[in-house]
């Protein structure tokens, strides 16, 4: 059965939040929600807070209470990209060789206070993946001493999916797409890596998952990611 | 008080004015923000809380600022701010780097009346180095525990969009609780509002919980739909294609004075 590279995406992206009890979906991330939503047809206890919902939106106590939550303890899973994302994980969301980007969002306190962070970001380049970032807004890893809950569990792109070594602060690369390999991504990549002798295919969709996505799932996505819908579904 | 129109609160907000801004997902005072433009508003300091859209777009580009402090500039779904973007990469604007809740927590500070409150995170981050306001303690309940304090944030003025103001002189803001800190916060509040209702909301149980009390708030004006482009939850949502069209134009500095000579410099649109 065929799917879109979104889909395959969104389905890494369901296995990674894994038994989660609370998902936080920050702005313009609809496959990172997709994979949300996927996952909640299979586990409907699960909450999603999609932070860029214009109507009804979950809060009540305005824009801090996200981070009030996240502070507590009580946002199991957040993701983060960059315009640069380094080998130890630090995370650059503000400048890089003269260009200026948005700025740091939350990222600085949701690394650390998140239980878990999946790091995605759809180009994979060594423009994008970079062995050192010019900028940090939020670390990767951080010294003994300081408190820290959370922090980077995996990092996701359009060509494999990278597991976060703590101990050696070091991504290990664990699966490649079906439409990349493993030259491909060790010569677009500009950070080190390990990497096992045989490494596989990131894990295709299966006829189930696609029932679920273009059905529910698109119907919740096109409610809050009208664009992303219809590029993906044509709804 | 209530005055005439957001003309009226444009000259209430003097040049150097350190002000507080909502994101464009909130309530923002586009009326007024046109009507700084028009007034020539000068070193302007606007304070992103936590982030910053097109309202400072216009205003950065207008030439009107000076300093932006903000955990980003942004246009959503529209892409870059492209006149921030164009200011920053010149170096023509001075650019204080936050992230979301440090700001909170700085405004928060201010609200309770002490000069400083801790947050977890962030430390490792060059944010760290960069920020004049933040240290680094050593968590006197606990040694060998390094947290980061915000020192208290206190803008000359808030500023943003309610959708009611009443006779008692509160503004309604709903669910839009960070327009509370900021009004709670700063020394001076200006709010342009939709509709004016008789009476007193804080009469009524059910609209009591969605205002900011009369008491934090210095003037307000009417401004019907003086958020648009942006939007008001539950009166009317953000006008996409004309953030698209601007996030467009802006991209040069001519296309961004077209943008003003259409929008902004003559007649107050809709």
């Amino acid at each position: 059965m065929s799917y879109a590279r979104e889909e395959l995406l969104a389905v890494a992206i369901a296995r990674l939040i894994g038994d989660a009890r609370h998902v936080a979906v920050g702005a313009a991330s609809p496959i990172p929600a997709t994979g949300a939503f996927l996952l909640k047809e299979k586990n409907p206890a699960l909450r999603i807070s999609l932070l860029q919902k214009r109507t009804g939106n979950p809060f009540t106590e305005g824009s801090r209470e996200l981070f009030d939550l996240a502070g507590q303890g009580r946002i199991d899973v957040f993701f983060l990209g960059g315009a640069q994302i380094d080998g130890e994980a630090n995370i650059n969301l503000v400048e890089a060789e003269g260009r200026r980007f948005p700025g740091s969002f939350g990222s600085a306190f949701m690394y650390f206070t998140a239980g878990k962070t999946i790091l995605f970001r759809e180009e994979h380049s060594p423009r994008v993946l970079v062995k050192k970032a010019d900028y940090v807004s939020a670390p990767g890893w951080s010294p003994p001493d300081v408190q820290r809950r959370g922090g980077p569990a995996a990092l996701l792109t359009g060509k494999a999916l990278f597991l976060w070594q703590k101990d050696k602060r070091r991504f290990r690369l664990a699966s490649v797409h079906p439409d990349s390999s493993v030259e491909d991504v060790r010569g677009n990549t500009g950070f080190d890596y390990d990497a096992p002798g045989t490494v596989p295919h990131t894990a295709v969709p299966t006829a189930e998952e696609l029932d679920l996505i273009r059905g529910p799932v698109a119907r919740v996505i096109a409610e809050n990611y009208p664009e992303f819908a219809r590029r993906v579904w044509a709804r | 008080m209530n005055l005439a129109d957001a003309g009226a609160l444009a000259r209430a907000i003097p040049d150097g004015a350190c002000v507080g801004l909502p994101p464009d997902y909130s309530l923002v005072a586009m009326a007024v923000v046109r009507a700084l433009v028009r007034r020539g508003a000068k070193d302007l300091k606007l304070v992103g809380v936590p982030v910053l859209g097109l309202c400072a777009d216009i205003l950065i580009g207008a030439g009107c600022v000076r300093e932006v402090e903000t955990s980003a500039v942004t246009l959503g779904e529209a892409g870059l701010a492209p006149r921030f973007t164009a200011a920053a990469e010149a170096g023509t604007l001075k650019i204080v780097d936050a992230t979301c809740p440090m700001i909170h927590t700085g405004l928060q500070a201010t609200e309770k009346g002490v000069p400083f409150m801790p947050l977890r995170g962030v430390l490792g981050s060059d944010l760290v180095k960069d920020h004049p306001d933040w240290k680094t303690i050593d968590n006197p309940y606990a040694a060998g525990d390094p947290i980061l304090l915000a020192k208290a944030i206190a803008p000359d003025v808030a500023l943003f969009h309610a959708r009611w103001a009443d006779e008692a002189g509160n503004v309604w803001v709903g669910r839009r609780r960070e327009l509370a800190t900021i009004a709670h916060a700063s020394k001076s509040c200006y709010v342009s509002y939709e509709e004016l209702k008789p009476g007193d909301m804080l009469e009524d149980e059910l609209l009591a919980p969605g205002c900011i009390g009369a008491v934090y708030v210095t003037a307000v004006a009417p401004a019907p739909r003086g958020a648009w482009p942006l939007g008001v939850p539950g009166a009317y949502g953000i006008d996409d294609a004309h953030v698209m069209h601007y996030a467009k134009l802006a991209k040069t500095a001519e296309g961004f004075r077209t943008y003003l000579d259409e929008f902004v410099l003559k007649a107050v649109p809709v």
